[in-house]
Order: C-alpha cells, then sequence, then structure tokens
C-alpha cells in the first residue's frame, strides 16, 4: 500500500524555528543568524558591532561551532552574555539546539542577538533556527563568484556584508559583478562593504541594525 | 556532514506516518530532492542503512526523484533550467533570476505492508 506523505524533510525543524520566533517575539527580542565561510569574520563583526551599539542597545551572542569556545570567550570579554554551542560535527546550527540554548540565555535582558552559525555556505541555508534576518558575511579574498556558486545562502540572505573592503585594492575581486549576482538571485537583499579592521563602511550596518532595532519595541517588563 | 540530521529527520517523518497507517512494515521510501539541496544520495543511504536496523524501515529502498534547479526570468517571465552556473536568461539574457525550483527536499510517499 502506497501512502502519499508530500512532506519537508526539515518541517519539525522548521516548526521549532517558528516557536523559536514566538519566544524571541515574546521578549522583545530582535535576532539575526550570521552564516558565512570559515574566517569571513562573523566574531569579528559581532565584536565590532558590540562596540558601536553597546550604549544603545542590550546584545547577546550564541556561538556555534563545531568544537572549541575561542569563540564565546572572546566575546565574553566584552561583557555580553555569551554561550558556545558545540556541534559535534554537525556542519550547522538547527531549530531544537537555539531552543536549547535560548533556555540559558537572558533574553529579558537582551535586545540584539547574534547567532553566530557555524561556517559552511551550504547548510546552513537550509536549517531555519528562528532569527528573524539571516545576514550572510562574505568577504573580498573568498573571490566575487560565490553568489553564483552557493545560490541557495543568497536566495535566503536579507542582508549581505562583503567584508575586508579595505583589501579591494589589492585583490581581483569585481564589485560590481558581484552586486549584478547577489541582485539577481534576490532583488530584495542590501548589500554593504564593510572592514571589520578599519571600520569603512559600518556606519551603513549599524545604522540597518538601529532601524530594525528601533521598529521593534521592546514591551516593558518581559 | 549534514546528511545525518536529514537521515534522522526523514526517518522521523517515515515513522510518524507509518504508525498513523497502521503499518508493519516499510518497504520503499519515495523521496524528493532538488538539485541545489547539496545532498549526496549514497551518504543519505548509508546513514539509513545504519539507523533503520531494528525499526520497521530496515531493509527498505529508498529512491530519489531529482528536480533540476530551475529560475523564473524577472524582465521576460521566462522559465529555463540553470545549467554549469549560468543564471542568464535564455530568452532576454537578463540577470535578475528568482529561483523556482531546485530547492525541494520532502517525502513524496512510503509504500508500506
Amino acid at each position: 500500500m502506497e501512502i502519499k506523505v508530500l512532506k519537508d524533510i526539515l518541517s519539525a525543524n522548521d516548526q521549532l524555528a517558528e516557536s523559536n520566533r514566538k519566544l524571541l517575539n515574546g521578549k522583545g527580542v530582535l535576532a539575526l543568524n550570521l552564516m558565512s565561510t570559515p574566517g569571513a569574520g562573523k566574531t569579528s563583526l559581532i565584536l565590532a558591532t558590540i562596540e558601536g551599539l553597546k550604549d544603545k542597545f542590550k546584545i547577546g551572542v550564541i556561538e556555534g561551532d563545531v568544537s572549541s569556545s575561542i569563540d564565546a570567550e572572546r566575546i565574553g570579554r566584552e561583557g555580553v552574555p555569551a554561550l558556545q554551542i558545540n556541534t559535534g560535527g554537525e556542519c550547522h546550527l538547527d531549530a531544537g539546539m537555539i531552543q536549547r540554548a535560548l533556555g540559558d540565555m537572558p533574553l529579558g535582558d537582551i535586545d540584539l542577538l547574534f547567532i553566530e552559525n557555524v561556517g559552511n555556505l551550504i547548510c546552513t541555508a537550509e536549517f531555519a533556527t528562528g532569527a528573524h534576518k539571516n545576514v550572510v558575511i562574505a568577504s573580498v579574498p573568498e573571490g566575487d563568484d560565490k553568489p553564483l556558486k552557493y545560490p541557495l545562502m543568497f536566495t535566503v540572505a536579507d542582508v549581505v556584508l562583503v567584508n575586508k573592503a579595505d583589501l579591494l585594492p589589492h585583490l581581483r575581486f569585481d564589485t560590481d559583478a558581484y552586486h549584478k549576482s547577489v541582485k539577481g538571485l534576490n532583488d530584495k537583499v542590501e548589500i554593504f562593504e564593510i572592514s571589520c579592521e578599519t571600520a569603512q563602511g559600518m556606519e551603513q550596518w549599524l545604522s540597518w541594525l538601529d532601524r530594525q532595532l528601533s521598529a521593534r519595541k521592546k514591551k516593558p517588563g518581559k | 556532514m549534514h546528511e545525518l540530521a536529514i537521515t534522522q529527520a526523514m526517518i522521523g517523518l517515515v515513522n510518524e506516518h507509518a504508525d498513523k497507517a497502521g503499518a508493519q512494515k516499510v518497504g520503499r521510501i519515495n523521496l524528493v530532492v532538488g538539485e541545489m539541496s547539496g545532498f549526496v544520495d549514497q551518504c543519505v543511504q548509508f546513514y539509513f542503512d545504519q539507523m533503520s536496523v531494528g525499526t520497521i524501515m530496515e531493509g527498505a529502498e529508498l529512491t530519489f526523484k531529482r528536480v533540476p534547479t530551475t529560475g523564473r526570468c524577472r524582465d521576460c517571465g521566462k522559465e529555463f533550467e540553470i545549467e554549469e552556473m549560468d543564471w542568464t536568461c535564455p530568452g532576454c539574457s537578463g540577470n535578475s533570476i528568482q529561483l523556482v525550483g531546485g530547492n525541494e527536499l520532502f517525502v513524496e510517499s512510503i509504500e508500506v505492508d
């Protein structure tokens, strides 16, 4: 006997992601899922953003890595709540891991939660976490052909940050072609060229974040 | 590594539907997989063979129906298969392409006794 199922294999993850989003909404937290290749600058971006916004917003960080707690220790030194998830081999964070981590985060004291995903441009795009926005951090040394090689990642992105832009004069990276590829895949995405090293372009990113945060009013008493 | 998570989720889904139907044995699982979903059939089969031992789906055959990556041109509306990473519309040479297929990952049906 054949039974029709017609159900997405990741539907259970999607449901958990939805319940994470409800929990975050209830606490008035804006969550961003940061995705990139290893070494593009996710942790550096978080540190630079903490520096830029710490007087205005309360920030928390969930760090995802296959192993080690180096990143959470770096972030923790800034005095913001940071929690490390070790996936033990899995190449992405999933909604279940985030659900458990949220239980250990002081959500009532957080306006902005960064979820730093595992460095990987493939699977991370497929597993929803419950974050409100997907932020992809690209970097100039990776080359300008990545959007067309990893199209799914760029179709799920809300913002693409092109980091290490201070290296543009030294490398062959066609910025116009890059924008054209990304916008071709996703006409709603915003692209900012930044450098966490020199702070170039950071004001655009911080003002985008400020707009997102100001649009969400923190609910009193939560 | 993400085939392990996919296989686990797939087994959970099949279990749920087989249970609901009161099935004693699952003989075949028909999957639909988009070309873009970065998913290696042999890898899923390998994990499945290990993880299904002792369950009602032990020994079940997995079939994989592949769906090509397909885009729709935002300028002229033409739908076409994306090949060799070429995201250029063959109709009008436009580069603004909406992804419409190739992202699928679902259980279409199961065959049970």
